[in-house]
């Protein structure tokens, strides 16, 4: 572990301003608790919410794994994970079962988080309804006064043009009823997972300064139409390496002929597999 | 329901010092068509945006009867308590159809959208209800997913109108709606105006510089002066036989063709 | 303690010598000394402390040589440094006025009262290289006595003295707000502003400025006065009850003399705009300036109609350890996102062709 830093690399006053902000964010799910983010060793854009995040609860006995696109030996995954190795020194894993602690870009993993794992997601843009305004004083009124109806306006305008939604990922979500919540960048695959999961979900935005959670047992409902239900992605293959026909697929391309190959993203889910002990789903 | 729709009393609002209400009263009826006359600076502008909470009075009192709690004083409320009383019992038409469309959203997106707001989650309905006012305001069903931007002013004006009263309005409120758009143009508009608010039983508050579209349009008149009510009545029989010395000022000045 | 690694790790670790080893360069070249960079590349280490939001030019220079002269990145490593610091206290507000002035000057009066003071500066050269900076010749000598002056009346106070500019109105009711403890919400008041402004990126609000003298939010902009010096800084530490000085800073601040306006019950006056910047970041205090006078449009009651003006727009891209990590980010990668993209897209193409073969 690093010297002449505290652990974690956050001072105390940093991690308990930052834990009061996600004890107010857990008291209202899927509400954006603006906090005074710090500049971090790493850039804007690549992890510092999350890392905020997991700098302030993380404790000396967690175990804790950190994926990027799903996989744990992407360069970024990798930075994070030495980073909280130097400055926290706390067991690191790849294995979702063991984890405690789990950081994630873009991805829920296959494997079925269960009651005490805490998620941290990596979140670029909190602002669910950025696209339609951009001014953060706008949208703030539109939270308080629940008023969403322009959020199925781009729903309604994808249908009319192109007779399907087309909002491929970070596609919105009602929070417990009530707040309309970006769920980061993951794919509509993994929506799903943030309904009723048993696990604590938490979302920390470094640059835009905002702190949201959905609690275990949280209802999430992806917007859609009755009679345009929300759909996920599918694909015609199946895992090249694990043959697994349920899980997010990344799509290699082998040769200069475009060859294509379909892995599962999930590495960790992909190797259980393969070793033959069964992911739980 | 046995009461008037809507009740105002003692109202008054002032822009730095200089007054543009001046203890203005007035009620409607469920039904009724009022429009209220006089020329720009009389301040029929400043009362509709005082109903519609676009601007607060300093005084008085503006009540109306909501489905949820029965009269409600406006002027009371905070935004978010207005929204979630009023609901869409409130539409408000801009004069210039730009200020209340998303014009860059498809027609059927505009007309849709107040439906989204209401709750309602069944797109080939909400659909279908658009192509249906559409075909009301007389603008062809088949431009449902054109852009309002590229609509001549008279039919953005239709689409606006489609917009505030798919939702069943109790009251809109109109700012001089047939302005800035051709003679001919404001004729048809103003018998869609007649036709709607017969076949829907809405009531209606009307702004208006032009006397012709008040006597076309409105049960009932209001003249305003200088911030002030001068004289209010039957339309017919304020234009045919005007007490006041202005509204007799404002009727002669009318060309008559 | 068992930490997972896998191939990634190992090319990331390579890249970083790599780097560390084309920052060095050429062995045989002398190495670049922190000393050299603070003496002879000032400028450089100013921006860094402005943008940086440090004053401590060692570090600023060590920062610029670990990021071989990439300003913006020695600003990040400067920035990720002051959040380690821990912070004792506010010092009391510093008094411009009472500084010990290496230049000033006023464009609004032919002279001022003590003087316009060129000092050293760039303005006036003629932009031809100089080749024989080439080879490492004799230390050009400064001219004369190089004394510094003051303290100078400011040229704005003497305005004020007439009230011809608008006062200053300070607030000592409402405590200052601080960015770096509370994340700025819109509408903001001034004083969170002016410190967004500070660290904010100088070729943004070079541009920015420039668009306001081009039209684009025009408010009539006169340098009334720019100066450079040195200033005390002063602590009050409740122990002590009153105040001691602990250091000097240099700074360099702008006032610039704006549009005037008058009310019904205010005769019109000339309205102000303020620059500052740590060293001598002069082009950063004058860009600041406009464009803060730029963002009092709401406050001074004009029309809001051009980028400049537009508070959110300017206070949340102005800073460049944001942008540039937001922007940069686009390297990490994005395939899962990407093939949910080829997945809709894909999709959609199926559909129309399949219509088209029904048709």
């Amino acid at each position: 572990m690093s010297k002449g830093y505290n652990f974690a690399y956050l001072d105390e006053q940093s991690k308990r301003m930052i834990r009061r902000a996600v004890l107010k964010a857990v008291a209202v799910p899927g509400y954006q608790v603006p906090f005074a983010g710090r500049e971090m060793p790493l850039p804007y854009g690549w992890g510092t919410g999350g890392i905020q995040v997991t700098a302030s609860i993380i404790g000396r006995d967690d175990v804790l794994k950190v994926i990027d696109q799903g996989a744990d030996d992407t360069t970024n995954a990798v930075s994070i994970r030495k980073f909280f190795a130097r400055t926290a020194g706390v067991r690191t894993t790849t294995r979702t079962p063991e984890a405690s602690l789990i950081q994630t870009r873009h991805r829920i993993p296959e494997t079925q988080l269960k009651a005490g794992q805490i998620i941290v997601f990596q979140v670029p843009i909190p602002e669910p309804l950025r696209w339609l305004e951009p001014r953060e004083t706008a949208t703030r009124r539109m939270h308080a006064l629940g008023d969403y109806g322009a959020m199925h306006l781009k729903l309604y305008e994808d249908i009319a043009r192109y007779g399907r939604v087309t909002t491929a990922y970070d596609f919105p979500t009602l929070v417990n009823g009530r707040y309309l919540m970006s769920p980061s960048p993951i794919p509509r695959l993994d929506n799903p997972k943030l309904d009723r999961s048993p696990a604590l979900q938490l979302f920390g935005a470094g640059r835009e300064k905002r702190i949201y959670a959905v609690p275990p047992h949280t209802t999430v409902k992806s917007l859609d139409f009755e009679d345009h239900p929300f759909t996920t992605e599918r694909w015609a293959q199946h895992c090249a390496r694990c043959g697994a026909g349920d899980s997010y697929l990344d799509e290699l391309v082998i040769d200069d002929r475009g060859t294509r190959r379909f892995v599962c993203s999930d590495t960790d889910y992909c190797d259980t597999r393969l070793a033959g002990t069964g992911g739980a789903r | 329901m046995s009461g008037p729709l809507l009740e105002i009393d003692g109202l008054c609002k002032a822009y730095n010092g200089r007054p543009a209400l001046i203890d203005v009263a007035l009620d409607l009826w469920p039904g009724e068509v009022l429009a209220i006359v006089g020329e720009s600076g009389s301040g029929k502008t400043t009362l509709l945006r005082c109903i519609d909470g676009q601007v607060a009075p300093e005084r008085g009192a503006i009540r109306f009867d909501t489905r949820a709690q029965g009269m409600v004083d406006l002027t009371l409320l905070n935004e978010a308590r207005r929204r979630r009383l009023l609901g869409n019992d409130l539409g408000y038409v801009h004069q210039n159809p730009r200020d209340g469309l998303r014009l860059e959203l498809s027609a059927g997106a505009n007309i849709g959208e107040p439906l989204l707001q209401a709750g309602h989650r069944h797109y080939g309905r909400i659909r279908a209800t658009a192509e249906s006012w559409l075909a009301k305001v007389e603008i062809d069903p088949g431009r449902i997913d054109d852009l309002p931007k590229h609509f001549s002013g008279g039919m953005q004006q239709r689409l606006q109108i489609a917009r505030n009263l798919v939702t069943n309005p109790r009251l809109v409120l109109m700012d001089e709606p047939t302005g800035g758009l051709d003679v001919s143009v404001q004729a048809k508009l103003l018998d869609l105006l007649r036709r709607l608010a017969a076949d829907l039983d809405l009531a209606i508050i009307l702004v208006t510089h032009d006397l012709g579209v008040a006597r076309l349009l409105a049960d009932r008149l209001m003249v305003m002066q200088a911030g002030r009510i001068v004289e209010s009545g039957l339309t017919d029989q304020v234009l045919d036989d005007p007490h006041q010395p202005y509204t007799q000022l404002l009727v002669s000045s009318v060309l008559q063709l | 303690m068992y930490v997972a690694v896998k191939g990634g790790e190992a090319a990331i670790d390579a890249a970083h010598a790599l780097n560390a080893s084309d920052r060095r360069g050429d062995p045989a070249t002398p190495e670049l000394t922190v000393d050299q960079i603070e003496r002879q590349l000032g400028l450089a280490v100013d921006r860094v402390m402005a943008e940086g939001a440090l004053y401590d030019r060692r570090l600023a220079a060590l920062a610029i040589k670990q990021a071989a002269g990439d300003l913006v990145e020695a600003i990040f490593l400067i920035r990720a440094y002051r959040t380690t610091l821990p912070r004792f206290g506010a010092s009391e507000p510093v008094s411009t006025a009472a500084m010990q002035i290496a230049r000033r000057i006023s464009a609004i009066f032919k002279d001022v009262p003590g003087g316009q003071f060129l000092g050293p500066t760039f303005d006036y050269t003629h932009r031809l290289l100089d080749f024989s900076l080439e080879g490492e010749g004799a230390a050009p000598e400064a001219p004369g006595a190089t004394t510094t002056v003051g303290p100078l009346i400011p040229v704005t106070t003497l305005l004020q003295q007439d009230g011809l500019i608008e006062g200053e109105r300070p607030d000592d009711a409402t405590p200052v707000g601080d960015i770096t403890r509370t994340p700025p919400t819109y509408p903001a008041e001034r004083d969170v502003r002016l410190q967004a402004l500070a660290r904010g990126d100088e070729g943004f609000l070079l541009g920015l400025a420039y668009s306001t003298q081009r039209g684009y939010g025009r408010n009539h902009p006169f340098a009334g006065e720019i100066r450079h010096g040195s200033v005390e800084v002063e602590i009050a530490p409740p122990e002590l009850g009153f105040a001691i000085t602990i250091g000097e800073v240099e700074l360099t601040e702008c006032q610039m003399v704006n549009q005037f306006k008058g009310s019904a019950e205010q005769p019109p006056q000339f309205t102000r705009g303020y620059g500052l910047a740590f060293g001598r970041g002069e082009r950063k205090a004058m860009a600041m300036a406009l464009v803060e006078r730029a963002l009092r449009a709401r406050e001074l009651d004009e029309a809001v109609t051009a980028p400049a003006q537009d508070e959110e727009f300017v206070l949340s891209h102005a800073d460049n350890v944001e942008a540039s990590g937001f922007v940069q980010h686009l390297k990490l990668p994005h395939y899962v996102d990407f093939q949910a993209e080829l997945d809709v897209v894909r999709r959609l193409r199926d559909e129309i062709e399949a219509k088209k073969a029904a048709e």
